[in-house]
């Protein structure tokens, strides 16, 4: 497993309509660390992150997650990555522990209701075990999309712009959850055009502008003040 | 093995208690097909005389447009919070998924043509129930939800997806719906014998066998597009 | 971005040539089609029942057999699009089911010409007109299916899975209206047995005319898919224009 990088991405190209969006990227993620990618709109961070998650197929490159080719062990990926996309996908009319065990069986995840709970009350959603999808706030759906992506363990954490639509409990939530992540040699790439959330959770940084990483670094070389300026001028990001 | 059958029960299931939940599809197919029985009562002037002629079309109309409502539903379902993004992330087989919602679209039609016959019973006066009508509904319904299932997932991502599903699906379904029509017709009318049948019933049987191998390999293609 | 502009540049070239052959093509079925309609209402004998209105018979015969030819390429080009997701295949298949469509339309407007005077309906409900009637449904939504999609994948991917199912579809509708027909015995129309009835130099003019319209098919397929290969570029340069513009 340590011979092998988490995320290995050479020369990913993505078009649409002859819209290139993403074009030529390379990225290595290694176990144990989580990397922040940065963009504005448009950029082509959440078809990147479809792209890892096998939601849309790339036009030229390759992508290993765990030495695994996603063109190939399709299924195996699956069970490896949890996803976090702009929209909850779950189902409106069943509650959050039906939600959670439902997608919980179809990983195969052993002990399922024990589990489900636990992941709840984790995300401090241990009261609304019972409540439908449909009768939950914005944000408590958000809460419920982060439950359903980690209900198997993946070691793999993709998130997709995470902070919209949470308050400050739930982003300390996410931001302790991301942490044990890594801890436990997971990796977790998230994407976000917030500043405070890129650099204040302590992480690797990228910023994609136009398709392409422009700029990566590690964690501890990271010139906080530098990117703080540099984001805010360059490429139009909000703090 | 265990593998395959498992996410294909668990994704009945769950179409199953959001239908108790909700009622969304059933109610309104049901109620639509009323309708649609309502109507055709004052196109064809159903008389004690005639009802055993025409018994057998409008039972078929009324079944084919409320089995388009249960179809479309049936993937709006999913498209309401992405859920099938969801159901996409899962280890599980492409199969498996187009196997799970087709047997949950199988049963909600077969429920909704159930309770039709009753109510059909009562508005003509005219009893049609019986075995072997509802193995001709089986059958024709396997063929419906065979094909309704991949074209409602291929028109739900397109743009006005509730006029292309009944344009993708009518003209592929002709032989189901004449094979259909003609051999409950013959149960209907009561005259002809078992042996008139069975050609129709090896049609809508070769029609089911050709779909549902075909079908499940298209669906492929169009979810992981 | 790089090997975009190189592969326009070279473009110019390839096509210089293909249009030479282009222009000998048009210049080929046209001129065939020209002595194809001098034989047809000409030099062809005049059929003694039918009288001059058999004469649609060299155009609706000849289309019949190549809109389903089309329909086959459609099948062929779609499995090989599913495949190998070239959209060169998606351009074959699409421009050989537009021009199906035209010609299973030519079918079903000659057909009541000449069936009117001949049996004396319209239309009847046969195996044969039926089954065309269905088969033209069905690419009439795959070209519906294109218009309607959200992006140039999702147009082929859907389109070549309806040109699958509609050819598996044909023969399975075929067979049940036929034998549907047989149950309901409503009109009976003996005029399946045309060719037979054929003197040989009726039979010259038909395989003449099916031999011109194959020339125009080809012809108009390979305008067709040029011309698709030609939009597609035009709309990639529009695209990269429109993405360097900010910087520039």
């Amino acid at each position: 497993m340590a011979l092998e990088p988490a995320i290995l991405v050479n020369g990913l190209c993505k078009s649409f309509e002859d819209n290139s969006v993403l074009s030529n990227v390379d990225l290595t993620i290694d176990w144990g660390t989580q990397l922040t990618i940065f963009g504005s709109n448009g950029s082509g961070k959440t078809t990147l992150l479809k792209s890892l998650a096998m939601q849309c197929r790339p036009d030229g490159g390759s992508i290993n997650i765990a030495g695994r080719d996603v063109s190939r062990d399709r299924s195996t990926i699956r069970q490896n990555i949890g996803v976090v996309g702009h929209q909850p996908m779950l189902y409106q009319d069943m509650t959050c522990i039906e939600n959670l065990i439902f997608f919980g069986r179809m990983y195969g995840v052993n002990e399922i209701a024990k589990r489900a709970q636990k992941v709840l009350s984790e995300m401090g959603l241990g009261r609304h075990l019972n409540d439908r999808v449909r009768n939950l706030s914005h944000g408590m759906q958000k809460r419920l999309a982060i439950s359903r992506a980690i209900i198997h363990k993946p070691p793999i954490l993709l998130m997709d712009e995470p902070e919209t639509g949470l308050d400050i409990v739930a982003l300390e939530i996410v931001k302790s959850l991301i942490k044990s992540w890594t801890s436990k040699m997971g990796a977790v790439v998230i994407t976000t055009h917030s500043i405070e959330i890129g650099l204040g959770w302590g992480s690797d940084v990228a910023i994609l502008n136009n398709g392409a990483i422009v700029y990566r670094a590690k964690q501890e070389e990271v010139d906080q003040m530098w990117m703080r300026k540099t984001l805010l001028s360059n490429f139009g990001l909000t703090s | 093995m265990k593998n395959f059958f498992v996410p294909i029960l668990l994704i009945v299931w769950k179409d199953i208690l959001t239908e108790i939940r909700n009622k969304d599809i059933i109610l309104a197919s049901f109620v639509f097909a009323i309708l649609v029985l309502v109507i055709c009562n004052f196109a064809f002037e159903i008389t004690p005389a005639t009802v055993h002629i025409l018994a057998s079309g409008i039972l078929w109309i009324s079944f084919i447009f409320a089995g388009i409502l249960v179809m479309t539903h049936s993937f709006v379902v999913e498209n309401d919070l992405n859920s099938l993004e969801g159901l996409l992330l899962c280890p599980i087989s492409r199969d498996a998924l187009y196997w799970g919602k087709m047997l949950s679209l199988f049963l909600f039609m077969m429920v909704v043509e159930l309770l039709l016959l009753p109510i059909f019973a009562v508005l003509f006066d005219y009893n049609v129930l019986s075995p072997s009508l509802i193995l001709i509904m089986v059958l024709a319904t396997i063929g419906f939800a065979t094909v309704g299932t991949l074209f409602a997932s291929m028109s739900v991502n397109t743009r006005a997806r509730e006029i292309m599903l009944p344009i993708l699906f009518f003209p592929v379904v002709t032989p189901v719906l004449i094979s259909a029509v003609e051999a409950s017709m013959s149960i209907i009318g009561g005259g002809t014998a078992i042996i008139d049948i069975r050609g129709w019933i090896q049609l809508l049987l070769l029609f089911d066998v050709v779909y549902l191998v075909v079908c499940p390999w298209a669906f492929g293609f169009v979810v992981e597009e | 971005m790089v090997d975009k502009t190189d592969g326009l540049n070279t473009e110019p070239k390839s096509q210089g040539g293909n249009m030479k052959l282009i222009y000998a093509s048009i210049f080929i079925s046209s001129a065939m089609m020209i002595a194809n309609m001098y034989l047809i209402f000409v030099w062809a004998p005049t059929e003694r029942i039918m009288g001059h209105i058999q004469r649609v018979f060299y155009i609706h015969v000849p289309m019949a057999w190549l809109a389903f030819i089309a329909f086959f390429i459609v099948f062929v080009s779609g499995v090989l699009y599913l495949w190998k997701k070239d959209f060169k295949y998606d351009r074959i298949a699409s421009s050989a089911a537009e021009i199906g469509v035209i010609f299973t339309t030519i079918v079903l407007i000659t057909g009541p010409i000449w069936a009117k005077p001949v049996w004396g309906i319209w239309w009847s409900w046969d195996a044969r007109l039926t089954t065309t009637l269905v088969l033209w449904m069905i690419y009439i939504g795959y070209h519906i299916v294109r218009s309607y999609s959200s992006n140039r994948a999702q147009a082929a991917t859907y389109s070549a899975i309806l040109g699958v199912i509609g050819f598996i579809d044909v023969p399975i509708v075929y067979f049940a209206v036929d034998w549907w027909r047989t149950q309901h015995q409503r009109l009976v129309v003996g005029v399946t047995s045309v060719e037979g009835s054929l003197n040989p130099d009726m039979r010259i003019v038909l395989y003449f005319s099916l031999i011109a319209f194959t020339a125009l098919m080809l012809c108009l397929l390979w305008l067709r898919v040029s011309m698709k290969g030609l939009e597609m570029k035009l709309q990639s340069v529009k695209n990269n224009r429109k993405n360097l513009l900010p910087l520039g």
